[in-house]
Formats: C-alpha cells, sequence, structure tokens
C-alpha cells in the first residue's frame, strides 16, 4: 500500500503548504490584543480594583501571553494582570 | 498656485521592508503626474532616505522634510521638481537624523499644508510598525498596502491591515508586487486569490516580477512612463485605479503564454 502510495500521491504544491500555514499562524496573530486596547482594560481594571483597595499603578503590568493547559493541547491565549495592591480600603 | 485645493493624501505601506514600497510609491507619484494630477511624494523614511535615487533626484537636494518641520526652510523650498514632470514634485526625508525628528501631528500639519496645493501627496512609509510608521499614516487619508506573494510579507501585511484599521484608516487597498506567473502555475506560488482569500481585503492592482523594474530604478527612471513594460502597464493601471477609474486586471498567465509564443514564431517562424 505505501509502496503503491509512493508512485500514485501526488506532491503537495508548495503554495498549499505555504497557505496553511499562514492561516495558521495569523490566527495567532490576530488573537493578541493591539496596545490601545490592552491600556484601555488596564484603565478599567485599576477603576474596578481602586474601589477596594490602594493600587501601585506605575508598577502594573498587564499582557497578552499564550499558556499551554494541563493536557498540553494547543496554547491558549491568557490575559496576565499583575497588580500590587499597597493597601487594602475599609470596608464599611 | 490657483485656488485652493483640497488634495488626496495617499501612505503606501507594508510593514515588511524590501517588498517594494519605494518603487511603489515613485511609480505611482510619476503615473498621476503623467496623468496631469500634481503630485508630491513625500519620502517619510528618515534616516534611510531612497525615494530621491529611485526617482533620479539625488543630487538635487538641499533641504528635507525635517528641515521643514523645524522651520529652517520654506515647504516650497525643501520641494524638488522631478526631471520629466512639471507637476511632480518630491519631499525628501532627511538623511542624518532619525524616526524622532518628526511627531505624528507635525506630519498631519505638513500634509495638511500640502494638500492645498496639490492633488495627491504620496507617502513612502518606512518598514516596521515603530515611530516611522505611526507618523507616516497620521496624516493620510487612504492607504495602499503592498505585499508579495510571501508568506512573511503576506503575514506583516496582515499586521498592517489591522494596525490601519486600530488607526481608523479603513478600506486600506493591496498590490500584490513581484508576481511571478510561472511559479504561480507551477503551484509553487501564492495566486492573487490565495493572498485575497488570507488578508480580506480589496486588490488596486498586480505588478509582474520584471526585469526591466530593476533596469530602470538603475537608471532612476520609474518604469510607469515605459509603454512596452509590462509592469508598466501594471502600474498604469493602478494608477488609473486610484483616480477612481473602472481598469481591468491584466491576466498575468495569459500574457506568459503569449510572450512564449511570440518567442516561439521568432524562432520557428510560424
Amino acid at each position: 500500500m505505501d509502496f503503491f502510495k509512493l508512485f500514485t500521491k501526488k506532491q503537495e504544491k508548495s503554495k498549499n503548504v505555504a497557505k496553511e500555514r499562514l492561516k495558521l499562524v495569523l490566527v495567532h496573530d490576530r488573537s493578541d490584543l493591539s496596545p490601545r486596547f490592552l491600556e484601555m482594560i488596564k484603565t478599567d481594571i485599576i477603576k474596578v480594583i481602586s474601589q477596594y483597595a490602594e493600587i501601585d499603578e506605575a508598577e502594573i503590568d498587564i499582557k497578552m501571553t499564550k499558556m499551554k493547559k494541563e493536557n498540553n493541547e494547543s496554547p491558549v491565549s491568557a490575559l496576565v494582570a499583575n497588580i500590587p495592591i499597597m493597601k487594602v480600603k475599609d470596608k464599611k | 498656485m490657483d485656488n485652493e485645493k483640497l488634495g488626496t493624501a495617499i501612505v503606501i505601506t507594508s510593514g515588511k521592508g524590501g517588498v517594494g514600497k519605494t518603487t511603489t510609491s515613485a511609480n505611482i507619484g510619476t503615473g498621476l503626474a503623467a496623468l496631469g494630477y500634481s503630485v508630491v511624494v513625500l519620502d517619510a523614511d528618515i534616516g534611510l532616505r531612497n525615494l530621491d535615487v529611485v526617482m533620479g533626484l539625488e543630487n538635487r537636494i538641499v533641504y528635507d522634510i525635517v528641515d521643514v518641520v523645524q522651520k529652517n526652510c520654506r515647504l516650497k523650498q525643501a520641494l524638488i521638481r522631478d526631471k520629466r514632470h512639471e507637476k511632480l514634485y518630491l519631499l525628501p526625508a532627511a538623511q542624518t537624523k532619525d524616526k524622532t525628528a518628526v511627531s505624528p501631528d507635525q506630519m498631519v500639519e505638513l500634509i495638511g499644508d500640502l494638500k492645498k496645493d496639490y492633488d495627491y501627496i504620496i507617502i513612502d512609509s518606512p518598514a516596521g510598525i515603530e515611530q516611522g510608521f505611526q507618523y507616516s499614516i497620521a496624516g493620510a487619508d487612504r492607504a495602499i498596502i503592498v505585499t508579495t506573494p510571501e508568506i512573511s510579507a503576506v503575514r506583516d501585511a496582515d499586521r498592517v491591515i489591522g494596525l490601519l484599521e486600530a488607526n481608523e484608516l479603513h478600506d486600506p487597498k493591496l498590490i500584490i508586487n513581484r508576481i511571478r506567473p510561472d511559479m504561480v502555475k507551477r503551484g509553487d506560488m501564492m495566486n492573487i486569490e490565495d493572498i485575497l482569500d488570507i488578508l480580506a481585503v480589496d486588490l488596486i492592482g498586480v505588478v509582474p516580477d520584471d526585469e526591466s523594474i530593476v533596469i530602470a530604478t538603475n537608471k532612476g527612471e520609474p518604469i510607469v512612463t515605459e509603454e512596452r513594460a509590462l509592469s508598466g502597464r501594471a502600474y498604469r493601471n493602478i494608477v488609473r485605479r486610484i483616480t477612481g477609474e473602472e481598469v481591468e486586471f491584466i491576466n498575468l498567465e495569459a500574457d506568459e503564454e503569449s510572450k512564449l509564443s511570440k518567442v516561439f514564431k521568432l524562432i520557428f517562424g510560424k
């Protein structure tokens, strides 16, 4: 069977390889948030958290990353936020 | 100048370097001037000036864009008139400064001034998506993206399309440059449909890979005025589409065949 395939299977056109690879890479490229969008998210997060705690705004780090799940499937996009809290506000 | 015009500013951009932005800018600018429009081609690649040599105007530069922005000279003093086309001008980039020398706001002001006096402002953007890209799109009304049928160039074009959208520059048009009909035919190069399928933008032109472009650039004469060159015809069509005319796309594969059959006829006298 394999032997037979050797002669019958046509070599895949390299342009199709290129197109498939491009499609895959663009799925990931496009899933990233734009810096402007990230900045908007950051502003909103600061607004919400500030109601409950004093935060160090200069040290806030928010970014998009790719994370692998435990079952080791293809990586998924994740929003990672590191927000240093200086003091929790008193709750009334 | 006569009455105040309201010109159109078009940025030529790509993300990736080396896909033919500068050659495209020179040809579009020259082609528009050949149709009788008044045009300024603006080299926005500060630090890596090249539009001047592609247009054959490198010996005439006195002032540059940074001089204009910093008010070391008047705008009209920095504009260099083309050798052949009376209504075509080049605003050269500075060679010794870097991309921090011009801000997006200054660019908006500069292009606003140019639009009062000229029909078209063609902005040759630098490669990359950093400062240079930001200021070169700042004053533009429309955008043309140049890509080649290579995976890296198409990927970068996709990124630029996203960035243009984020900067409110909608509906960009695509030029596919350096396509090789022989390789497309063999299935070894992505064809026009493949690329449009992926990028989802409107096509404004396809330029074949053509030795005569290298020769024309060697001489500092844009190919667009070369009647016989296929790439020249492709650029003339792009120019007409920019002005709003509907022009059919050249069937490059058919042209390849006819060229071959011409050679056959020459050899075999058939």
